[in-house]
């Protein structure tokens, strides 16, 4: 079927036509930005879903690792607006001298490779430990959420050194160009949805390939994967590392994007909001870990316009309709839809049937129960 | 011959409990050996200790003249060592090919997996022929029969090269078409590699088995021909004083 074989290509063709020419030409520079932040998160997304949906690891704390992202590519920022002096909110601090870890960042070449080498480290590490004692499921989320809260205590705790709450703002310059300007900030968008775009396609190919079988044969059965001679924890390690990158470069994006990074950005709840737009949007298909972030992404900005708290319900609520009704989200619903549309077409047409969409995985009840 | 695998002095204690309590078991190099014994005999329990599942309270395993105790399931599958489970596991949601294939690339490094797979592998290819799952190939495992499955993990097994293959009763719950089939395809494996398969099926003994190591509460009872186990009056005893042929028989 060549026409089957297209189908992919082409809405993602679509989807760049929309992304690239469309949305610049008709959104306003406001609207634009506000798009520009989505692709962030949906970035964020992406590495859970290659994480969650794929490789089974519910990881809860992902703000840490696009935390680390943000602040390596915001302390940078700030040591070129300082010009060499102390950056302000050091001086409001009383801090007198520029603490050893700023130094480096001085370095745009270190700061960007730490964006992504940073949280990768990390998240190496923190795998290491974690997979080969066998921790998994509700354990390993329960960890990652515990992270994102000690990380958020330490941000919060150490103000000379970050800002403490009100985390690092007020940037001016990106690498030589004027951060307020909307030609700026038009580039900026175009960096990040072509960012999106490519990693989308790198994730993509690393599902498709024999690394991804393997990821899913550890989701479904780890302990038999062991038995065919692999190590388990090595296969998750590396896929963890990988989506805690991403999650690095969102966060250093997300800085000039927005402009601001700071612990409530990157605490629990807006690492839960992730997870959640992840399920929403399908999280066993990449496109819908990022279908999901722009699409929770755009709800919770004209939601929380008109009320605040609401909104946090309605998202546990959506979560909760998600998990339960429809584990594959929206993309899984449009499929099913899409099956259904055809059978009644055949139907009638006399034709046999085309096999249904396969059905919700059982497994989905018993990973989240 | 040489033995492919030595089992010295071994026993296993689950809080207090001994599920094998002192076994000694030698196969050697070609060999085809089944081992039988009533439920909880402790025949599984035996099987974890060799492929690293479960660690030992004493004893020594020694595979092809290193010992195994302490390794991690992978690294004992990496020297040579493949099993089959009880209630069979594949991965539901790859095809049988890819399953296959997985198998068969374990050996390859991480990284060189990032590649897609691109055609089929003679090892692949020769497990397809073998189990005669190749009209199957490309549909989801999910979808096979509970005898096509025990078939594609044997396939799988052989991908894999391994120099001593343990199967944990591989035609449980089958018809007596797929019994043969398997006992088929276990005899023409046997002939190129060190098998050793638990099973309760008198029937399916008498067929393909020569060499039988009875085990009853986690030690050895008998080792010996069939026709010598079946005559042994100690194994009639442990089969609940019933002739081990109609017991033998019944399924767990
Ligand atoms: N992890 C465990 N913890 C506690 N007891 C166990 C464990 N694994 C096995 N046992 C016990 O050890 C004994 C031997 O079990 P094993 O599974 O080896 O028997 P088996 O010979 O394979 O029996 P079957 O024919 O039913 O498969 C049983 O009494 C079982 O309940
Ligand atoms: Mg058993």
């Amino acid at each position: 079927m060549n026409l089957a074989r297209l189908k992919g290509p082409g809405v993602f063709a679509a989807v760049a036509v929309l992304a690239l020419v469309v949305a610049p030409l008709l959104l306003e520079p406001f609207r634009l930005g506000l798009l520009a932040k989505y692709l962030c998160f949906a970035i964020v997304a992406l590495g859970i879903g290659l994480a969650w949906g794929q490789g089974g690891m519910l990881a809860l704390g992902q703000g840490v690792f696009f935390g680390l992202g943000g602040y390596a590519m915001a302390m940078h920022l700030k040591l070129v607006d300082a010009q060499g002096d102390l950056p302000d909110f050091m001086v409001w601090s009383g801090v007198e001298q520029l603490p050893a870890l700023w130094k480096p960042f001085a370095n745009p070449v270190f700061a960007l490779a730490m964006v992504v080498i940073g949280p990768m480290l990390i998240a190496t590490v923190l795998g290491l430990l974690v997979f080969r004692q066998r921790v998994r499921g509700a354990y390993f989320a329960i960890l990652t959420q515990a992270l994102a809260a000690a990380f958020v205590i330490l941000l919060v705790g150490q103000q000379g050194l970050t800002g403490g709450t009100n985390g690092l703002t007020n940037f001016f310059d990106l690498f030589g160009q004027d951060l307020a300007a909307d030609s700026t900030q038009r580039g900026l968008y175009f960096a990040v949805a072509i960012a999106t775009g490519l990693l989308y396609l790198g994730a993509r190919q690393l599902v498709n390939s024999r690394f991804g079988r393997l990821l899913v044969a550890v989701r479904d059965g780890e302990d038999r994967v062991r038995f065919l001679g692999y190590d388990p924890a090595r296969v998750k390690t590396v896929t963890f590392a990988i989506s805690a990158g991403m999650a690095g470069l969102a966060g250093a994006l997300f800085v000039p994007v927005v402009g601001i990074i700071s612990p409530a950005l990157l605490g629990v709840v807006p690492s839960l909001e992730l997870v959640v737009a992840v399920a929403v949007g399908g999280r066993f298909a990449l496109a819908g870990a990022i279908l999901g972030a722009v699409v929770m992404g755009y709800a919770k900005t004209s939601f929380s316009e008109q009320f605040a708290d609401g909104w946090l319900y309605l998202q546990g609520a959506l979560f909760i309709l998600v998990m339960t009704l429809a584990p594959k989200g929206i993309l899984g619903l449009a499929a099913s839809a899409r099956d259904a549309l055809a059978r009644r077409r055949t139907a009638r047409s006399g034709d046999p049937e085309p096999p249904p969409a396969d059905a919700p995985g059982r497994r989905v009840m018993e990973e989240v129960a | 011959m040489s033995a492919m695998i030595e089992v010295r002095g071994l026993s296993v204690v689950f809080d207090g409990f001994r599920a094998i309590d002192g076994i000694d078991l030698t196969v050697e190099q070609g060999e085809l050996r089944f081992l039988i014994g009533p439920n909880g005999a402790g025949k599984t329990t035996l099987i974890d200790v060799i492929t690293g599942l479960t660690r030992p309270t004493t004893g020594e395993v020694v595979f092809d003249g290193r010992s195994l105790v302490g390794l991690r399931e992978h690294q004992i599958v990496r020297l040579g060592v493949g099993r089959t489970f009880q209630t069979s596991v594949v991965f539901e949601e790859l095809t049988v090919l890819e399953n296959l294939d997985l198998a068969a690339s374990f050996r390859q490094p991480l990284w060189s997996l990032a590649r897609r797979r691109r055609g089929v592998s003679d090892a692949v290819a020769g497990a397809l022929e073998i189990t005669e799952l190749g009209p199957l190939a490309d549909r989801p495992a999910g979808v096979l029969s509970h005898g096509q499955r025990q078939w594609l993990e044997i396939g799988m097994l052989l991908t894999q090269g391994p120099k001593l293959l343990l199967l944990d009763e591989p035609v449980a719950g089958m018809s007596k078409d797929e019994r043969e089939r398997t006992g088929e395809l276990m005899t023409s494996v046997a002939r190129d590699h060190t098998v050793i398969v638990i099973e309760h099926d008198m029937e399916f003994l008498r067929r393909y088995a020569s060499q039988v190591t009875v085990l009853h509460e986690g030690r050895v009872l008998i080792e010996g021909s069939v026709d010598q186990i079946r005559d042994d009056p100690r194994v009639q005893e442990v089969y609940l004083g019933r002739k081990p042929s109609d017991a033998v028989g019944k399924q767990s």
